[in-house]
């Protein structure tokens, strides 16, 4: 069924994709940061977004996770509108009981990490389980020391955020996300505030998650190596819209876009 | 000229010392009031309402540009008026912990505004609730710094309660009169007066840091 603008209320079938953003325009003012953008994300999927900064790329996230309201268009999570809700055969902008029915499925780690600085790594990790799935104290410590072992923090579970190293807030930082069981994972260059000898640390931790756990993934990234390595699929931004987007292994080895071969041997050079 | 009599202080002390403990009451209870009203002042004001944050902000404003002692007489003098009939004591900790509560909201106002961005976002991408954001993300980290201005308002409303005298709240300022005016020597009751701010007021505001130290250490900051 479509709403009068021509949105499906719900996305139905075999082939849903887990993301899909539909026509999604976002602006500052007259500063136009996404334009009509469609991008559908399969479950399971990892997709990198890489392009230059002021492209869009923050923002297809930030949306995402509802941290900020879209402008035009629906955005849905496994079938379902999330900026948007139903009513009366229309779907109409989401409101704050909505948000937090639909956003439950997405998980976010940040650039800065955003770690609660007063909680240890153990506290940040059950904060939500506790306080917001509503699970016992011995079910999210328990959920939250798996997780903590998973990406090699257990060892300091009761230390504070600012006795931990970029590197190591930032894989706690991933656990805490994950503690919240979502079904699509948003990484926002989580590695881009880290110290080069480091940033390893963390990449192994995506890695293991992409290859392990059917997550959908959807990274921000300047690591090219990285992206190339680990995405099923690379978008290449340019002007709040997708200019280009493909396997890495042709949008790397074979870009077709004279935006994407210009942002490409400029990035190499820098390298 | 100056005969300060020793036996005469001996005498007057245990006045002074009860009326010390109504100050301290007095300084106590309107803390608390203005402790918790202050929060509720500040937390009203970033209610997406506009009317309730326009409301509450100049009436903030309001409080804070008229002074205490016409709040104190408007709470046990005009209040009646109103059919608020109301005890020297409950006008004098309503004036006063009125007063302070909206000084203390702009307190927790810049405790809250230096909370990082990225909490709030961290917060709703666990999918927080705005009441959990408050309680357990923002709030925790907005007391902190928010503790040195806390301090100097406590030491501030121990200093203020003497305006309580003008209604009859017999705290320290309010006794050391009736004995002046019993006995017709004002040194030794003022003087002591003054002795006994300083000896609660000094060490008190040690104790205000320590605890700050405390606080931060306790929450990892």
């Amino acid at each position: 069924m479509l709403d009068k603008t021509g949105f499906p209320l719900e996305m139905t079938g075999e082939d849903t994709p887990m993301v899909s953003f539909r026509k999604v325009r976002k602006s500052y003012g007259a500063l136009t940061v996404l334009d009509d953008l469609d991008l559908d994300i399969s479950a399971g999927e990892m997709v990198s977004i890489i392009g230059p900064s002021g492209s869009g790329k923050t923002t297809v996230l930030r949306m995402l996770m509802t941290l900020e309201r879209i402008n035009g268009g629906v955005i849905y999570v496994d079938g379902k509108p999330l900026t948007h809700m139903p009513k009366g055969g229309q779907l109409v902008p989401a409101n704050q009981r909505h948000l937090r029915s639909r956003r439950a499925d997405i998980g976010m780690c940040f650039q800065h990490f955003n770690l609660f600085p007063h909680l240890t790594a153990l506290e940040n990790c059950m904060e939500g389980p506790v306080q917001v799935l509503g699970l016992s104290k011995a079910e999210a410590r328990d959920r939250s020391e798996e997780l903590l072992e998973m990406v090699g923090m257990i060892s300091k579970k009761d230390q504070h955020p600012s006795r931990l190293s970029g590197g190591q807030q930032q894989r706690v930082a991933i656990a805490r996300a994950l503690a919240m069981r979502p079904k699509v994972m948003l990484f926002d260059e989580v590695t881009s505030a880290l110290d080069p000898e480091v940033i390893g640390e963390v990449t192994n931790v995506i890695r293991q998650l992409v290859s392990e756990h059917n997550l959908t993934m959807l990274m921000v990234t300047h690591q090219m190596g990285f992206a190339r390595d680990i995405s099923d699929r690379v978008c290449f931004f340019y002007g709040g819209r997708i200019e280009e987007q493909g396997p890495p292994a042709e949008l790397f080895g074979n870009p077709q876009r004279e935006r994407t071969q210009q942002f490409l041997s400029a990035v190499r050079e820098a390298v | 000229m100056f005969d300060w009599k020793w036996d005469f202080t001996w005498e007057i002390l245990p006045r002074l010392v009860y009326a010390t403990g109504n100050t301290l009451i007095a300084a106590g209870a309107g803390y608390v009031i203005a402790v918790v009203l202050g929060l509720m002042l500040a937390l009203a004001q970033r209610t997406p309402s506009r009317g309730l944050t326009f409301t509450v902000r100049e009436f903030v404003e309001f409080i804070r540009s008229t002074p205490l002692i016409l709040q104190i007489f408007f709470v046990f003098y005009v209040g009646p008026q109103f059919g608020v009939r109301l005890s020297p004591w409950m006008s004098g900790m309503i004036a006063i912990g009125l007063h302070y509560a909206c000084y203390l909201s702009e307190v927790y106002r810049g405790g809250i505004e230096s909370v990082p961005k990225g909490q709030w976002e961290a917060a709703i991408a666990l999918n927080m609730t705005t009441a959990q954001k408050y309680r357990r993300v923002i709030i925790p980290q907005a007391i902190p710094p928010a503790l040195a201005g806390m301090g100097n308002y406590l030491v501030g409303i121990f200093k203020d309660t003497p305006m309580l005298s003008v209604i009859g709240v017999a705290e320290l300022i309010h006794t050391a009169n009736a004995i002046g005016s019993e006995n017709y020597r004002f040194l030794e009751p003022y003087t002591m007066v003054g002795i006994i701010f300083l000896a609660i007021s000094l060490p008190a505001a040690g104790l205000i840091r320590l605890f700050e130290g405390y606080v931060r250490r306790k929450l990892g900051l």
